[in-house]
Parts: structure tokens; sequence; C-alpha cells
């Protein structure tokens, strides 16, 4: 890996909005300066199949991918997706899960059994949870809640809020700017300066 | 202007290049036509922009074959996306090869901003040699993003005059041989300017290991060994032997690192190049981590993932269209040759009613073999097709299957959109790709044209109607085609009130569960649960629900448990 490069992986489900996520991070880096790639991992499906993206940026980042071991931070917007992508966190990365528990189709017709003690096992490895869809709704639209786990996430990461909030303004449909900017400081605030999330 | 067909990883492609200003850009209905179109284009003097997925260039490499032949008039690019480890597609295929097979210029950009250097070199040098160029992106080239520079002035260049040449064009066999010479002297006159291209880079540092690579393998290998002397192959064909060989030997070590094929190790070894073998998989996308292990270097420890998570296979969408197709299918225990598209889907669980899925427009060709082997006495053989896959190459199989007296029942599931890639318009909306409202194919008049005389449309959201219609039609006797239409269930802007589920009235009988909906699931004491998040209201549960368990509920907010 390239020295200084912070590689940032999110996993979520399609249709939770993490594309569009990880399109804000990786101009927020941009806009601060940094050389940036960012990568899009989804199977055949417009949504319901797995979707993670990586955003790495730094001062001049190669690859648009990472490996196992390789993530310093990885947010999860799903319980199940976090616990399949855990091996690609670093051991000293930051894992932010949304507290949120969507059963992939053989489960949900019955034909595999949900796995027992995933939210243990996030625990156990240090994860910080948060409620997205409710700090979503309390911002005004549940699809805000990819905002608000980037609000969470940017915490950890060194860029100012203007620059954050001038990209998500830019980027957002016109209409819903304001409830997504709210939604990233409930984002933020829920999980404040020090990383502990209080929702 | 610029053509081409939807097809994973490359459909933003053409859909960025129709967005720029002053420029033509049309979806055509397969990638033969595309290059035809972009043919007759650069003959008639406009450059021309040919786009397509790795599969795309198997449809369009009977005019690619013989357009090396004629050359062109203005330059003619095609932007070809291979799909390693078939994130998005039906098998793995090495676009590198058509470069030593079709005699063509191959490039092979990096990262985003050599994309945008590459296809205005190849422009160049197809004006300047005479001949189509291929640039070859892989899955990660092209969908990933990265910082570009944009540099300079765009440069508009005056449209060149057509001047009759049959010498050049008709490829009859006389004129074809003397363009085959012209041909092959091109070729070696490429080789022997590809020693000094500037799309090759050699990037010396320590000499004791060298790394031939190209494509996205470069980035990768510039993480896994940081301090390896690089030789960056930007032109796969024809390759510099030369300058190879010298590299060669300014390195103690010399490997290839490439994901797909082994193309460039057998050209080196053609070469006579010695390379020393690494081990990397055969198939699959690489990574920094694949590479760096090859080379020798220990794998960071890891976090392990707890066992047993259940996978998360892609699925039909709350409210598809597709879905009740398939809910009948399922009835009437058809044997199904499918075909690419959402409807693959089809095929998993719960729905599981399709048999087969090779190529585009392959269900109807197959549906007939099938009853020509016999099959279909037991339970009907139907083939499955979308409305996109059906103007690609569907229309030919039908065709055939009509002319040659079959007997197979033929769906055609009609959302109005090519949805899979990301809604692109097609000819059966007739939309075009800049928004021209062109003429909409009308599916049913085409099929009956074809002497097709039992041809019926339904919706599939009306579940009875679909299971009538499509018992009726696989009972009667040769080719009947059922349309099924209703638009893909994201183009609905207005979404329907949600649905939730009466506790009270549930039986836990499972019936609404089998349609496969990722908005309903089993939850407690067995009974069906929907999720008002997901739920688009499109009303299918409620119709196969016998006990009125499911009723219209209020929007996800306002009933708090999200």
């Amino acid at each position: 890996m390239s020295p200084g490069t912070v590689t940032v992986m999110l996993a979520g489900v399609g249709g939770q909005g993490t594309i569009l996520a990880a399109d804000v991070l990786a101009k927020t880096a941009l806009a601060a300066g940094f050389d940036v790639k960012l990568s899009e991992f989804h199977g055949m499906a417009q949504r319901g199949g797995s979707v993670d993206t990586v955003v790495r940026f730094g001062e001049r980042v190669y690859s648009p991918l990472t490996d196992p071991g390789g993530a310093d931070h990885l947010v999860a917007f799903e319980m199940t997706e976090a616990a399949r992508r855990l091996p690609y966190l670093k051991l000293d990365g930051r894992l932010l899960v949304n507290s949120r528990l969507i059963d992939p189709l053989p489960v949900m017709i019955g034909d595999l059994e949900r796995t027992e003690g995933v939210e243990e096992s996030l625990v156990s490895e240090g994860a910080v949870f948060l409620d997205a869809e409710a700090l979503a709704c309390e911002a005004g639209s549940p699809k805000s809640a990819n905002i608000v786990l980037l609000g969470a996430l940017s915490t950890g990461l060194t860029f100012g809020r203007e620059v954050w909030a001038e990209v998500i303004a830019g980027r957002v449909p016109a209409s819903t700017v304001e409830v997504n900017l709210r939604a990233f400081e409930l984002g933020r605030k829920a999980c404040g300066e020090g990383g502990e999330c209080l929702a | 202007m610029g053509a081409g067909y939807p097809g994973t990883p490359s459909t933003e492609t053409l859909e960025s290049f129709a967005r720029m200003e002053g420029v033509y850009a049309e979806w055509a209905p397969n990638e033969k036509v595309a290059l035809e179109v972009a043919a007759g284009a650069s003959m008639g003097g406009a450059r021309s922009f040919v786009t397509m997925k790795h599969v795309g260039v198997n449809v369009a490499a009977d005019p690619l074959f013989t357009l090396v032949y004629t050359g062109v008039g203005a330059g003619l690019v095609l932007f070809v996306a291979d799909d390693p480890g078939m994130h998005s597609s039906q098998n793995e295929q090495d676009s590198r090869n058509w470069g030593p097979f079709a005699r063509v210029p191959v490039l092979e950009p990096s990262d985003s901003a050599e994309a945008l250097e590459f296809t205005r070199e190849a422009f160049e040098l197809s004006e300047r040699f005479d001949t189509p160029v291929i640039v070859r992106s892989t899955t990660r080239v092209s969908h990933s993003k990265g910082v570009v520079q944009l540099e300079g002035e765009r440069k508009e260049l005056d449209q060149t005059a057509y001047q009759k040449d049959v010498a050049k064009w008709v490829m009859m066999p006389a004129m074809a041989r003397g363009r085959r010479l012209a041909l092959d002297a091109r070729v070696d006159e490429m080789t022997r300017l590809a020693e000094e291209s500037p799309l090759n880079r050699i990037e010396l540092r320590d000499s004791a290991l060298g790394v031939v690579t190209s494509g996205i393998c470069y980035q990768y290998v510039r993480e896994a060994s940081p301090d390896a002397s690089v030789f960056k192959v930007g032109q796969s064909f024809p390759l510099p032997a030369e300058a190879i060989r010298r590299f060669a030997g300014s390195v103690e070590r010399l490997v290839v690192v490439e994901e797909a094929d082994i193309y460039l190790e057998s050209r080196l070894r053609m070469m006579k190049v010695s390379v020393d073998a690494i081990e990397l998989p055969k198939s699959g996308e690489l990574s920094p981590g694949l590479i760096a292990r090859a080379l020798g270097f220990a794998a960071p420890s890891t976090r392990v993932a707890p066992s047993g998570l259940p996978p998360r296979p892609p699925l039909m969408c709350p409210g598809c269209p597709h879905r009740g197709a398939f809910y009948a299918l399922r009835k009437v225990k058809a044997i199904v040759t499918g075909d690419i598209g959402c409807y693959t889907l089809g095929t998993l669980r719960p729905l599981a009613s399709m048999d087969s899925c090779v190529c585009m427009g392959a269900s109807i060709g197959m549906a007939h073999g099938m009853r020509l082997a016999g099959q279909g006495d037991d339970g009907p053989v139907v083939a499955v097709i979308g409305d996109s896959t059906f103007a690609h190459s569907g229309i030919t199989g039908l065709l055939d299957l009509s002319y040659n007296c079959g007997d197979a029942t033929v769906c055609i599931l009609d959302n109005r959109v090519t949805a899979m890639t990301g809604h692109q318009p097609n000819p059966v909306s007739g939309v075009t790709l800049q928004g021209r409202q062109g003429a909409a194919t009308d599916i049913e008049a085409l099929c009956r044209a074809m002497g097709i005389r039992r041809v019926r449309t339904v919706d599939p959201h009306d579940l009875e109607a679909s299971q009538t219609a499509v018992r009726e039609e696989v009972a009667s006797d040769g080719v009947s085609v059922l349309v099924f239409r209703a638009p893909c269930a994201l183009l609905i802007d207005e979404k329907e009130q949600p649905y939730s589920v009466d506790e009270e009235l549930c039986t836990a009988c499972g019936v609404c569960i089998r349609l496969g909906c990722p908005a309903i699931s089993i939850g407690e004491g067995s009974k069906a649960e929907i999720d008002v998040t997901l739920c688009v209201g499109c009303g299918d549960c409620v119709q196969v629900c016998r006990f009125e368990a499911i009723e219209p509920t209020g929007p996800a907010c306002d009933i708090g448990g999200v």
C-alpha cells in the first residue's frame, strides 16, 4: 500500500445509497486536495444484492481496490454486510455499523437460517453502532440514512465540515439538500468527536 | 458520432459521450449494427466511436474483421470493456486477443485519466494508419473513478470529404486480396513504430525484479511491489519486441502480471523472452494483494468473518413485473430457455423457473431445438426474453421458429426499457439515447408479420390473467407469442401505498413468500412480514393471499418502526 493512503470501504445492500455516499466521500477528499480513487463492486441486479464501494485517498493513489487487511474504515450500512466484509478492515481500523439487519432472500424465504450472534461478534470486533434510519427520519427522510452514516464517518476523518457540506449540497437532489445536511449533522453528532455513537 | 449497445461495464461510456455538446449518439439494437453505423459515418468522413462489452465484440466481429481490410475514412475507435471475475457477464473473454486475431491495434488504459488520453491517441492512430482501433478497458478501469486533468481546448476537426473508392470499400475477392496486402504492410509498419510508441512506458527502479504488465494490473503492481522496475504496456497489439527484449536484459528476473488470459506472457514467449512464471489465478480479477503474494510478500494479519453467513444474491426488485410472468410459468412446470437481462434472476429460488441462459437472443433458438429433441411432451417448452434482448437478437430466432414450423411458446417480457444495465431506452420504447422520439417497435405486429397467428398481450401484475394466458398458450399447437407488458418498477416515480400484514388474519401458509419479493419475509410464528420501506404497493401479494391478510398501510417514517 502507498504510505499515507487512507482506505474507506462502504458495505451495504443495493438500494441503500452506498454508491452516492462513496461519491460524496471521494469528492470531499478531492476538494480537500487529495488524489482519490473510487471503485464499485456490485453484481448484476439493480438492487438487493451486496454493494461495496472502496474510496482511497492520499498523496498518490494507484489501486482503486483494496485487499483483506487493507481498509482503515469499514462503514457498514447493514449488520450482515459488516460481518461479511470484516476481513477487509485493518486490525486497528474503525468499524462503524448501522444497527439494521436486512435478511438476504434465502433467509427471508426460509431456505437458510439467519446466522446467530452477528451483532455480538461485531461488538467483540469493536464496532461502533448507530441507528441511521431513525436519525434519517428525524432529519426528514429515511432515504438520507446514507448521509447520516457519512456524518458518523466524518468524525474519524480530517476534512472540515464546510467541505463536506459543500459537496453534499452539490451532489444530492436540490429539493433534499436541507434534509441531507441535517442528516449529516445528526450522524456527526451521534458519533461525537471521540467516535462513540450515542443513538 | 457515437453508437453502441448497453453492456456492463461499458454502458456509462456512451452515456457520458451522449451528454457532450455537438455530438450525435445512439443506442443501436445490437453491437453489429452499432459498428456498421459507425463504419458508414467513418466512411462518410465523421470520426466515430463505438462502445460495447466484451461479448458484444462477438456480435460485431463480422464487420470488424473486414473493416480492418477496408480501413477507415475518419477515425473509427471501438471502446470495449471486459469483465474479469464476471461481475455482470456470462463468460470471461480477453479482448486483447482480437489484436492478433483481427490484426487490429489494441490500446489498454490503466485508469480514468489514461482512458481519455488513450482514446484521443486511438483516433490519431486510426487516421494515421487507416485502421479501426480498439481501446480495451476492464471492470476495474470502467467502474472506478479517478482524477482527470482536462488539458487544452477542444479541437474541432473539419469533416473530410467522401470520395468514391471501390478498391478500398467494396470487399469482393479481387479487391479484398489487395487490401489484405495493405493490411499486412500496415501491421508491419505499426509493429516497427511500436518500438517508439509513447503509449508504452519503461519505469526503471530496482533491477532485481522487472514486471511486464498492462491496464489495471499496472496500478496493482505499483502497490504490490513499489520498488520493481516496470514495462507498462499501453499498446497490447502490436507489441514492441525489441523494447521488451531490452527491458528484459536490464533486469535480473522478469515476470508478467496480467488478468484474464496469459496474452502478454504468450506473446513474450513467442519473442523468445525468458519469463519467470509466477502463480496467479487463472480466472477472476487480480488485486494488489494477490500479486504481492505471487511475488513472495507476506499477507497482513486479518480479522475473521463469522462463519456461515448467508449469501446475498441479487434479486428482482419489489414490484418487478417479471415476477408475475415467472409465477405463472412455475405453475405449468415449463422448461424455460432463458435469456439475458434482469429476468435471468427468475432462475433463483423461490421462482426457480429458468433452465438456460447462454447469450443474447439464445432463448428462442434453444426452445426450438429443445422441441426438435423431443422435449416438451411432459411439460411445455417456453422461451423467455426481454424487450431489448428481443430487439438485439431475438427477432431472427423467432423468424426461424416461425419459418421452420416450430412448436413453442415465446414470452416477451416487455418492461419498456433496457433495465439491467441502468435503464437505457430501446427500439421498443422508441425514445433515443439523446431523448428524441423515434418510432416505437410494435412487437405484436412484428410477430404477426412473421406469420405467427397466436400473439397475445397480458399485464403481469394481473396474476390470474397471466396464469390463464400461460396455460392456454402452452396448450396450443405451433408458435405462440405471449407479451407480458408492464413498466420496470424502478421507472415508476409515484409509489403506490405500501402494504402490511394483519397478524390476526395471516395463517403462515407461505404463499406470498413464494413470490420472492424482497419486501416480504418470514417473521414471528412463520407469519409473513412486509417491510414498508421496501414495499412499492404493486399488489401482487394481495392477489395470492387467500385470507385477505394483506392490507394498505402508511408510509415508513409515520409508523415509526423502520
